[in-house]
């Protein structure tokens, strides 16, 4: 889980690089945003980065959902009256439940890119821009003109800054990595990281629908 | 510290409390100020039974008393009454032994940090309070009657490899091992760890990565506890996984609910331990001479 969990850490940080480059909307903007898009999908040393952020995005997955299962078997019968709020925080106590809410995004969110990018058909009226690449770019403005996927968006981004905001020293701590002069500097991190990068993925959907 | 001068109840900040009849002399009136609570009380006859929460009304309780005190006197109205006192463990009563495991109002030993039920004092709760009481919760920690549970599980965790092997032989001389004054700090304070399994209690996995930790910590620090470092912490994990313990998610429950203040650091550095244990040991086996 922790490293898995951080490897996704890294690859967020590269998604979140590209996905920058949304900011620029007009007809230059246009035609880097998909040439920069071809090359992630046709880069040799980028598919292999692509094949292992698969692995761990399921591996993740798979290893959470087995263990929520064996822990909840280690207490059969719950507490009548229970108060865990007392003693730890809410999203370390959620992260399944935030982790399955992103892996409904991720397929969501896959399903409207991913899949079109690589196979599918693109919703506009020209697939190909001028300098004759697959028009991703179109396809992201048209997907945040619309509301509801805009609202969508941002409120998983709220649910990944929630589990970051656990996860980011958790994954240290699960691999050992604590020691009393780094550990207050990685929570530090984490808490900047749960916060800044979550909410930079969500301004460019708000800035899209009323600017793009 | 608190004193009576001429009529007057006056807080005063000495240590000199006197305690002469005198000064209490022109006092007529003592208020006893007690409380009444409502207690919601876990009662299981036996491990098959399926147990339920019985509310008993109680008054008369004292601020002063701890939480066991208030428990011995439902007890004796209980058994006034021809029922069947509740059942709990209970052995030093001063936060040493580690028996007195109760969850009270959703937290293990109660509200207040660093103590056990034991030292947990009905000031704690205001007049008229609503108190939950109910046995630690975890398939490795079965319910045997009412608040008792069977922590032998702790026990066996322990034998897996919480010890050192020393030939009995002449005593060796003090200071003879030289140990940084730092990990013998690190080591004691693994080692205050009582066992009461407040922390599986606290966890919402049930696991016992705290108490696993403290133990592989106390010795793995030490010069003494290195030879076995390797086999210890793979045993004991071991052990903990057979004993249906859930996994340590990390969201530090257990160290704010540790009476002695155990730190998820010991987690860490067991996790620390176990991987490179894992990853490049495999315990040998005798071929010749050894059993």
């Amino acid at each position: 889980m922790a490293a898995t969990g951080l490897f996704l850490c890294i690859f967020l940080l590269g998604h979140l690089a590209g996905n920058l480059q949304l900011f620029m909307t007009d007809e230059a903007g246009k035609l880097q945003f998909n040439e920069y898009a071809k090359f992630m999908t046709t880069f040799p040393a980028v598919k292999i980065l692509s094949y292992l952020t698969y692995f761990s995005i399921v591996f993740h997955a798979i290893d959470g959902l087995l263990l929520t299962l064996k822990n909840r078997k280690a207490r059969p019968v719950g507490y009548a009256y229970s108060r865990p709020d007392k003693n730890s925080s809410f999203p370390a106590r959620n992260m399944a439940i935030l982790g399955s809410l992103m892996l409904v995004f991720i397929v969501l969110h896959m399903s409207n890119f991913w899949v079109k990018m690589h196979w599918g058909e693109l919703n506009v009226d020209i697939w190909l821009d001028a300098n004759g690449n697959r028009d991703l770019h179109s396809v992201v403005m048209h997907s945040f003109k619309q509301l509801w996927y805009v609202i969508v968006y941002a409120l998983c981004m709220v649910a990944i800054g929630f589990h970051l905001w656990h996860g980011f020293q958790s994954g240290f701590q699960s691999l050992g990595l604590n020691h009393p002069r780094y550990t207050p500097i990685v929570e530090k991190t984490g808490y900047a990281f749960a916060v800044i990068v979550p909410a930079l993925f969500g301004i460019i959907p708000v800035y899209i629908y009323f600017f793009g | 510290m608190c004193q009576f001068e001429n009529g007057a109840f006056q807080k005063k900040e000495s240590s000199n409390f006197d305690f002469s009849i005198s000064k209490f002399s022109n006092y007529q009136i003592f208020k006893l100020v007690t409380m009444n609570l409502k207690l919601k009380i876990w009662r299981q006859k036996g491990p098959k039974d399926n147990g339920k929460m019985v509310d008993y009304p109680i008054s008369g309780i004292s601020p002063d008393m701890s939480f066991l005190e208030m428990m011995d006197v439902l007890n004796d109205q209980l058994v006034e009454k021809g029922d069947l006192p509740v059942a709990f463990d209970h052995d030093c009563r001063e936060g040493i032994c580690g028996s007195c495991s109760m969850y009270i109002n959703g937290e293990p030993h109660g509200p207040g940090r660093g103590i056990t039920t034991c030292q947990l004092h009905m000031r704690s709760f205001t007049d008229g309070d609503t108190i939950h009481i109910e046995p630690w919760r975890a398939a490795a920690f079965p319910v045997i009657k009412d608040l008792v549970t069977d922590r032998s599980a702790f026990d066996r965790i322990i034998q897996a490899g919480g010890f050192i092997s020393v030939n009995s032989g002449s005593p060796v001389d003090a200071n003879a091992i030289p140990i940084d004054k730092h990990d013998s700090d690190r080591a004691f304070d693994a080692a205050t760890c009582i066992g009461c399994g407040a922390c599986v209690a606290a966890c919402k996995n049930a696991s016992a990565m705290l108490f696993t930790s403290a133990k592989v910590s106390h010795l793995s620090l030490l010069p003494q506890g290195q030879v076995e470092a390797r086999d210890r912490v793979l045993a004991m994990i071991n052990q903990m996984d057979e004993e249906g313990f859930g996994n340590c998610t990390n969201t530090g429950a257990c160290e704010v609910e540790c009476p002695k203040g155990i730190s998820i650091e010991n987690i860490a550095r067991m996790n620390r331990q176990y991987l490179g244990a894992a990853i490049s040991y495999s315990p040998p086996k005798a071929t010749g001479g050894g059993d």
